[in-house]
Parts: structure tokens; C-alpha cells; sequence
């Protein structure tokens, strides 16, 4: 009988420890199978590959500088406009709202997070970009003289992808900041208020506190923001140049992997898209897992009835 | 002294207005986005929608019936994939919390959940298209699925945590192996929301376009045969956006709307059961 009980018991968990396996073999054979499909390239071009800014298909030249230039700018570009505005949220949420509007606001703000990123794409190309353009056109003169503002009158272009991008990634950064400021101490808050604190010079102690998880969860919005494919290819403009102005149509790694990947007939054209793809994964993966860490680091133990996972959490809200 | 204090209050009144003043900020997205959604969508979808396949470049009407049903057949493919291996990595992970491996398959986890839809779309690309020489639902099922592995791992340990540990214990002491009492006691109990968790799963891969692009590719015409390439919702609609037709546009539209009520009603759904399951738990 007690044998049977432990035969069962092993089955369990080898069973149910295969399956664990699986999820690890995944990560590990994507990172394995993009290396196998990127060698060519990689061998042809090393480290040259992402300082070179030309790109050229038919006669087989390949330099990815271009769209590392347009991936950065545009998530930094994101960046600074979603980091605010999810910070604001988060505490506006946690520190100031009625508790009868909590739910429902965070809520809707974090609809944008389930929202189809193809979606923003078609509303980013027939609402956006159009509207892009007019505000493009009635700068004035001595504005759009300057190398930031210059650029072809097109509307699809950098600052489009950056709105769109900032849209996406303010659900992802806000429910976090939001968790991480659940779990600063409500001593904190008080101690402030005790001593004569505002409410602002009180939220700002707990900001202090919380500072390391805020800006993981910035970070992770970064980290999105980097991947976002479908909704970028629709507004950037998908120009391979590496230029300051906002108003220049670019290019980013993931668009141009989802643009040319299917269309790639030669070996070693496909080798630099898996190359690009490769960097894209290792580069997620080191800003997820980084600031995955500061919001753990953050949230353990201090809050008790938070979710196990509190990064899994807007997955979970929206 | 007092105009310090009372600069001290400005700054407060002004800073508590910008964090007020970011939420109006995030709704004008959410508003803006659904209602032309849903205003364009509104005038663009009929029954033909529904129910006809995509007419050749330059007839207008026709719809996009083969697309609904792709979507449909790749969400279930990757359900296939996805649920067996989420919730027993999910019962793995906290069952056996603690264990060294335990903690990283957590770890890839989270790992995978971050990894950007294309990329994904490259790998299975390399081990199930390439093989094959042909792009195939199957392809893009897998690639949905492995999308959805990591979400539904994540709820099922959430959820298997949540469990009362008197429930277990009440278990074992009856003389239950421990077998026994995850698959009669644990699970159940957890099983309203695991079901949450892969209805919210299923709405996030439904949305997503990048990772098909090159598994399941496109197809216009009705196809059932999951060896073969097969139309779906998102690829469909990204195809039309970027032609220049009007009434490819329309339909753009219109698909849109299918998949925003799709993907709203399931994210409306989880958050209502999630709710009424918390409420449950408190209560117990």
C-alpha cells in the first residue's frame, strides 16, 4: 500500500516535471536554434555586422546598424513619455484615488495592454500618421530647420512609432509601479504624514522607497517595447537609416525580421535576419530578467498577500 | 515660514494634479483607439463578413469567414500544446517550490513570457517549417502555443498557491497520497481559475500577428487542413491595412472590431470570474 502511494508520488512528479521541462528546453532551443540559423552571417561579418550601416539584399551586403539605431530610438523615445505617465497612474491608483473608482480606472487603463498590437497598427496608420503629418506641417519654419525636427512630410516615421510604442508599454509599467507601491510599508506613508509631510512630500517617501522596483518596471516596458512588431512595421516608415530627426522614416529589428524574413531567398540574407532576431532575444532577456529581479527584490516578503509572481501581474489584469 | 508652507502646498496640489492628470492622459488612447474601432468597424461589417471568403484584388464585398475559422483552428492548436504542458509545469513549479529546479523552470518562465513574438516566430520557423518545407497551421498553432505555455504555468501556480493548505492537509491526513490529493482535491479547487487563466491566455494569442507571419503564413481560400498554410484574422487584417483598397480597408476595419469584441470579451469575462473566485476564497 505504502509502496503503491510512493510509485504514484514518483509518477507525479517526474511526470509533472517533464512537462517543467519542456518550458526550460524551449528557451533554451530558441536561444540554441537562432545561433544554428544565424552562423553564416555571423561568420561572414562578425561584430562589423552592427557598426555597418548598409543593407543590401540583391548584392548581399548586410548592416544592421540602421535598425538598432531605429529600435533604440524609438523604445528610448517611448520610454520617456510612458515612463511619466505610468508612474502618475501607478500613483494615482495607489495613493489617491477613491476607492470606489480604483478598479474600474485600473481597469480601463489597463485595456491598453489587451488591445491587439496589429489594432494600434491600423489605427496608428489611418489616424495616427495622418495626424503626425499635419502637426509635422505646422511647425514652424525655424523649427523644422533643426536636425530633430527635420524629415520627409510623410507621417510615418519615428515620433508616430514612439506614440504608439508609449501607448502600448504604459499599462505593462503602471500595474507594476502600482504592485511595488503596494508593497512599500504603510509606515513609511505614515511616519511622513506624521512629521508635517504633504501628500505629494508623502508619496514622494514612498517613491523613494519603492525607486529600485519602479524602475524595473520601466525597464520591462523597455523590454516590451523592444519586441513590438506589427504595430511599428504599420507607422515607421520601414527606411533603414540611422538619422536624428523624428520626422525620418526608420526601421527597427523586429520590422524588419516580420518584413523581408519570408521574402529571403538567400542563405545568408536570412542568417542576418535570424542574426538580428538572436540579438533581439538576448537583449530581452537580459532586460527582463534584470529588472524582474529589482521588482522582486522590492516586493517579497513586504507584502504578504501579494500574488507569488507580481511581475506575472498585468498579464493577469488584462 | 508661511510661504514656505505654502509653497510646500502648491507643489503638492500641482504634483497630485500631473499623477491625476496622467490617468485622463492613458484614457484618451483607450477611448480614441475603441471607439474608432468600433465606430469604423460598425459601418464596415455586414453578414458577408461572416460568412464569404475574401473576393480577387479588386471586387469589392466578400469577407473573411476562412480567417475567422483560422484563427479559431490556430487558437486551438495552440491550446493543444499549451494547456498540458502550462498547467503540469504550473503544478510542477508549485508543488515542489523550493526545489532547485523548480525555481528555474520559473525562471524560463519568465524568460519566455518576455521574449518578443517574432523571435518566437523565427524559431518555430527553423524547427517546423524548415523541416517540412512548408508553412503550416500546425506551425502556427506551435508557435501560439508557445506563447501561451508561460501564462498558463504562471496562473496555475498562482492559483495552485492559493489553495488552503488545510484543504491538502485534511487530504493527507485521511490517508490520501499525495498523488490522490492534487488530482482530487488540489486541482479541483483551483480549476475555476486555471480556466481564467487559459480563457485570458487564449484572448492574448488570438491578437497576435508577428509570430504567423512565417508559421501559418496566409491563405485565402477555406482550408481545414492544418498541414497547410491557413488564413487568420490578424494576418488577414495586416494584409488588407497596408494595400491600397478602400474596401480592403473597410474590411481591415471590421476585422478589427471582430477581434477587439473578442479579445474584450474574454479579458471581461476572466476579470468578472476572477473577482467572484477571490471573493470565494475570502470567504473560505
Amino acid at each position: 500500500m505504502k509502496l503503491k502511494a510512493n510509485v504514484s508520488d514518483l509518477t507525479l512528479r517526474l511526470g509533472s516535471g517533464a512537462f517543467a521541462l519542456v518550458l526550460v528546453l524551449i528557451v533554451v532551443g530558441i536561444g540554441w536554434v537562432l545561433w544554428d540559423e544565424a552562423r553564416l552571417s555571423v561568420a561572414k561579418f562578425g561584430f562589423a555586422f552592427w557598426s555597418r550601416s548598409h543593407w543590401d539584399p540583391v548584392s548581399g551586403e548586410f548592416g544592421a546598424f540602421p535598425f538598432i539605431w531605429g529600435t533604440l530610438y524609438s523604445s528610448i523615445l517611448a520610454l520617456l513619455i510612458a515612463g511619466p505617465v505610468a508612474v502618475g497612474i501607478a500613483v494615482f491608483l495607489s495613493e489617491l484615488c477613491p476607492e470606489k473608482l480604483r478598479a474600474p480606472l485600473a481597469f480601463i487603463t489597463e485595456l491598453l495592454a489587451a488591445i491587439p498590437s496589429i489594432v494600434y497598427g491600423l489605427w496608428g496608420i489611418f489616424v495616427l500618421v495622418p495626424a503626425v503629418r499635419s502637426f509635422q506641417l505646422s511647425l514652424p519654419e525655424w523649427m523644422t530647420s533643426l536636425a530633430l525636427f527635420s524629415g520627409p512630410p510623410v507621417g510615418v516615421n519615428l515620433l508616430s512609432a514612439s506614440i504608439v510604442l508609449a501607448i502600448m508599454i504604459v499599462p505593462y509599467s503602471s500595474s507594476i509601479t502600482r504592485e511595488v507601491l503596494r508593497s512599500v510599508p504603510v509606515a513609511q506613508r505614515e511616519g511622513a504624514c506624521a512629521l508635517g509631510a504633504t501628500k505629494w512630500e508623502a508619496i514622494k517617501v514612498a517613491l523613494h522607497y519603492g525607486r529600485a522596483g519602479i524602475v524595473g518596471a520601466i525597464m520591462l516596458g523597455f523590454g516590451r517595447a523592444l519586441g513590438v512588431t506589427m504595430a511599428v512595421t504599420m507607422v515607421i516608415g520601414n527606411n533603414p537609416q540611422a538619422k536624428w530627426g523624428l520626422f525620418e522614416p526608420s526601421y527597427t529589428m523586429a520590422a524588419v525580421i516580420a518584413n523581408e524574413f519570408r521574402e529571403a531567398v538567400e542563405d545568408l540574407h536570412l542568417h542576418a535576419l535570424v542574426e538580428i532576431g538572436l540579438v533581439l532575444f538576448v537583449v530581452t532577456l537580459i532586460i527582463n530578467l534584470g529588472s524582474r529581479l529589482l521588482i522582486w527584490n522590492i516586493t517579497r516578503d513586504r507584502s504578504p498577500k501579494a500574488s507569488p509572481t507580481p511581475a506575472a501581474q498585468p498579464e493577469a489584469a488584462s | 515660514m508661511t510661504f514656505h508652507n505654502a509653497r510646500r502646498r502648491v507643489t503638492s496640489v500641482v504634483m497630485t494634479g500631473l499623477c491625476t492628470f496622467s490617468v485622463v492622459l492613458a484614457l484618451i488612447p483607450v477611448v480614441m483607439i475603441l471607439t474608432f474601432v468600433i465606430s469604423k468597424g460598425a459601418g464596415s461589417i455586414n453578414w458577408a463578413f461572416f460568412t464569404e471568403m475574401p473576393k480577387p484584388v479588386g471586387e469589392t464585398g466578400g469577407g473573411m469567414a476562412n480567417a475567422i475559422l483560422g484563427t479559431l483552428t490556430l487558437c486551438g492548436l495552440a491550446a493543444i500544446f499549451a494547456v498540458p504542458t502550462g498547467v503540469l509545469s504550473g503544478l510542477y513549479v508549485a508543488e515542489y517550490h523550493g526545489t532547485r529546479f523548480a525555481s528555474i523552470v520559473r525562471f524560463a518562465a519568465d524568460a519566455l513570457n518576455g521574449v518578443p513574438s517574432i523571435v518566437i516566430g523565427i524559431f518555430v520557423y527553423a524547427i517546423a517549417v524548415l523541416p517540412f518545407k512548408q508553412f503550416s497551421a500546425l506551425a502556427g498553432g506551435l508557435a501560439l502555443g508557445v506563447m501561451m505555455i508561460p501564462m498558463i504555468m504562471r496562473t496555475t501556480e498562482e492559483l495552485l498557491r492559493l489553495v488552503p493548505v488545510s484543504l491538502k492537509e485534511g487530504a493527507l491526513a485521511l490517508g490520501a497520497s499525495h498523488t490522490r490529493t492534487v488530482f482530487t482535491v488540489i486541482l479541483p479547487a483551483a480549476l475555476p481559475g486555471i480556466l481564467t487563466g487559459i480563457i485570458l491566455a487564449f484572448a492574448r494569442i488570438a491578437g497576435e500577428t508577428a509570430p504567423l507571419l512565417f508559421t501559418s503564413f496566409n491563405n485565402r481560400f477555406w482550408s481545414t487542413d492544418v498541414t497547410q498554410p491557413i488564413g487568420s484574422l490578424t494576418v488577414q487584417i495586416y494584409t488588407y491595412a497596408i494595400a491600397p483598397y478602400e474596401d480592403w480597408h473597410r474590411q481591415a476595419w471590421a476585422g478589427a472590431l471582430v477581434l477587439v469584441v473578442l479579445v474584450l470579451t474574454c479579458s471581461l469575462i476572466a476579470r468578472l470570474a476572477t473577482r467572484r473566485l477571490k471573493r470565494m476564497h475570502v470567504g473560505a
